[in-house]
């Protein structure tokens, strides 16, 4: 039986992440803000097979799902149909569409430990947010290829991680462990990995210069736990 | 495909503000007056159109496109006189009408609006918009600017504008209706509404392969089917610079709209731009960087894969010299374009 995957968020990354998606040999579940209706021809043409769905019915229909909508808009996911599934975050603040929200952008914690907290029901991994989206739609390669490129993964729980892991791979990346939730504040805007499109080894290696940026030296001094250790390695 | 005599080249410009040496930078006056310059160039080259684009930041100097059209329009013959854009969610419907009818008087029918929801959002707060209302904006404002487009007296009625009843706008256009387009960046319901109103397509790819955007001229299509409107050959809007040799185009491009890139993104959050991004942005992306050549090999082969119908480049990004600028729209006109069409027919 093919792999499931749900996403929310029929946008320009929900849209690409549909295309990696099917091109994995995915069953592809996808939702946009509103009705199925208004993004069946969306969905028909640039994802062709995936099936447009409303959230609810997206989320009857698969455990494991992934968010591809405004950050701004994260609370308008409903707990209790996210209850149990295993949610990827690929949301990130971006002021031009979520308005000035300083809390979205916070130093002191991720945006995805905010959506974990909302999430109380659900296991949230933050994965596929800091490359562009047309990077990873050019830059999808299969297993073992030249020059494949790196995502990375973060979440506290470490079954849900190795399952992201999966489908990061399958979606033609190298997946990189980069530890608990609360070190996706090295992959958001601001970070030195936000936007680059790198190998694994580039990607660890960047990853661990967050300290060094502005926005790293502000997390440290607004206390932020996932700075102070350092990164898991 | 496409008849490679039929296809259209334009020039398109932000107004950015050119510098000469580490001293000597263009003032905002000196820069408007560059690109109008650029324009009766362009024009007496024989160049198709030129697109001028509204932003409201200190880099770039032009805010008010359709004035700066119109001057062109009076030292101009051929040149189709275009915005690119005009950030209509920010407007008001009566005034783009009102603006663009004149241009087309003054142009003799040479204006053409290009509407959209830009890709900066500075305008919002200067007018008093919401940008929680970004998407309510665009639709109702362009609902009320096709009404307008018939230049009969218009009823409507929205939440962002005062109703209109019967009302009647002018001047009326000699041809009867402005020429109109909407620009896109890639936001599948933008594709999607644009088919919807029947209005031509231009696609503003400043990054990545122009493959990915196959899928999103074949759904302008299928939604203009779906909607029984009529579909119009697609335009692409890249950025590039043209100089006698590729070191010299790459290294010019490099540091110059990597660097714009660069500077942008950096309020967006984003990681400057490696070597390598840039390098594939050249070799197989959306900048059209080189010696006319290479620059044509890939304006070709874009045109072919998209099946495109028009092809816009943005030039002068990032400081680039006035005397590089015009560099680089002389072998656009003289060797870019008809290599192009010759590529073209040899296929």
């Amino acid at each position: 039986m093919a792999k499931k995957i749900g996403i929310l968020g029929a946008g320009k990354l929900g849209t690409v992440l549909g295309q990696l998606a099917l091109k994995a040999g995915y069953q592809v579940y996808i939702a946009g803000s509103g009705s199925a209706e208004k993004i069946a021809l969306t969905t028909e043409i640039l994802l062709p097979e995936a099936q447009a769905l409303t959230a609810k019915e997206v989320l009857a229909k698969t455990d494991t799902v992934i968010l591809a909508l405004p950050l701004g808009k994260y609370k308008s996911l409903s707990v209790e149909q996210l209850a149990g599934k295993l949610v990827i975050d690929a949301m990130n603040y971006w002021w031009e569409v979520d308005g000035q929200r300083p809390e979205l952008t916070d130093v002191s914690s991720s945006s995805s430990e905010l959506v974990q907290n909302y999430l109380k029901k659900s296991v949230v991994i933050k994965a596929f947010n800091h490359m562009g989206y047309h990077d990873l739609y050019d830059e999808a390669k299969p297993k073992g290829q030249n020059n494949r490129k790196a995502i990375a993964i973060v979440g506290d729980n470490k079954d849900a991680v190795q399952k992201v892991a999966v489908i990061v791979d399958d979606f033609g990346f190298d997946p990189l462990d980069e530890g608990s939730l609360m070190q996706g504040i090295r992959m958001e805007p601001g970070s030195p990995v936000f936007g680059a499109n790198l190998k694994y080894n580039e990607l660890k290696e960047r990853l661990l210069s967050f300290e060094t940026t502005k926005r790293g030296a502000a997390a440290k001094k607004a206390g932020n736990p996932a700075v102070k250790l350092g990164g898991k390695f | 495909m496409i008849n490679p005599g039929k296809i259209i080249f334009g020039l398109d410009s932000f107004g950015d503000i050119p510098r000469e040496n580490a001293d000597k930078v263009f003032t905002q006056a000196e820069a408007i007056r560059q690109v109008i310059k650029e324009a009766k160039m362009a024009d007496e080259l024989g160049i198709d159109v030129i697109a001028l684009g509204e932003h409201h930041r200190a880099d770039y100097a032009i805010s008010s496109p359709d004035t700066v059209l119109a001057a062109i329009a009076s030292i101009t013959k051929k040149i189709t006189l275009a915005t690119g854009v005009t950030v209509l969610s920010s407007d008001d419907p009566v005034r783009v009408y009102e603006r663009f009818a004149t241009l087309e008087a003054i142009s003799n029918g040479r204006a053409e609006a290009v509407l959209g929801r830009g890709s900066f959002t500075e305008s919002f707060p200067l007018f008093g918009y919401d940008l929680q209302d970004y998407d309510v904006l665009f639709e109702e404002k362009l609902d009320l600017y096709s009404k307008l487009l018939e230049e009969r007296p218009v009823t409507w009625k929205g939440s962002t504008r005062a109703a209109l009843k019967d009302a009647d706008v002018f001047p009326k256009t000699d041809n009867g209706k402005i020429a109109t387009r909407i620009a896109v960046g890639g936001s599948p319901e933008s594709v999607v509404r644009t088919a919807r109103y029947g209005f031509p397509l231009t696609l503003a790819i400043i990054g990545g392969s122009p493959e990915r955007f196959k899928a999103y001229i074949e759904l302008y299509k299928k939604a203009a089917a779906k909607f029984e409107q009529q579909t119009y050959p697609v335009a692409v809007h890249s950025h590039g610079v043209i100089a006698d040799t590729d070191e010299e185009a790459i290294e010019l491009g490099w540091n110059h709209i990597r660097a714009s890139f660069v500077r942008i993104g950096q309020d967006r959050g984003w990681t400057p731009m490696s070597r390598e991004q840039y390098e594939s942005e050249v070799q197989n992306g959306s900048f059209y960087v080189g010696s006319p050549e290479t620059v044509a090999k890939r304006i070709a082969r874009m045109l072919k894969t998209l099946d495109a119908g028009r092809f816009e480049l943005v030039y002068g990004a990032g400081e680039l010299s006035a005397s590089a600028r015009e560099r680089t729209i002389e072998l656009y006109a003289t060797k870019v374009i008809p290599r192009v069409r010759e590529l073209l027919r040899e296929e």
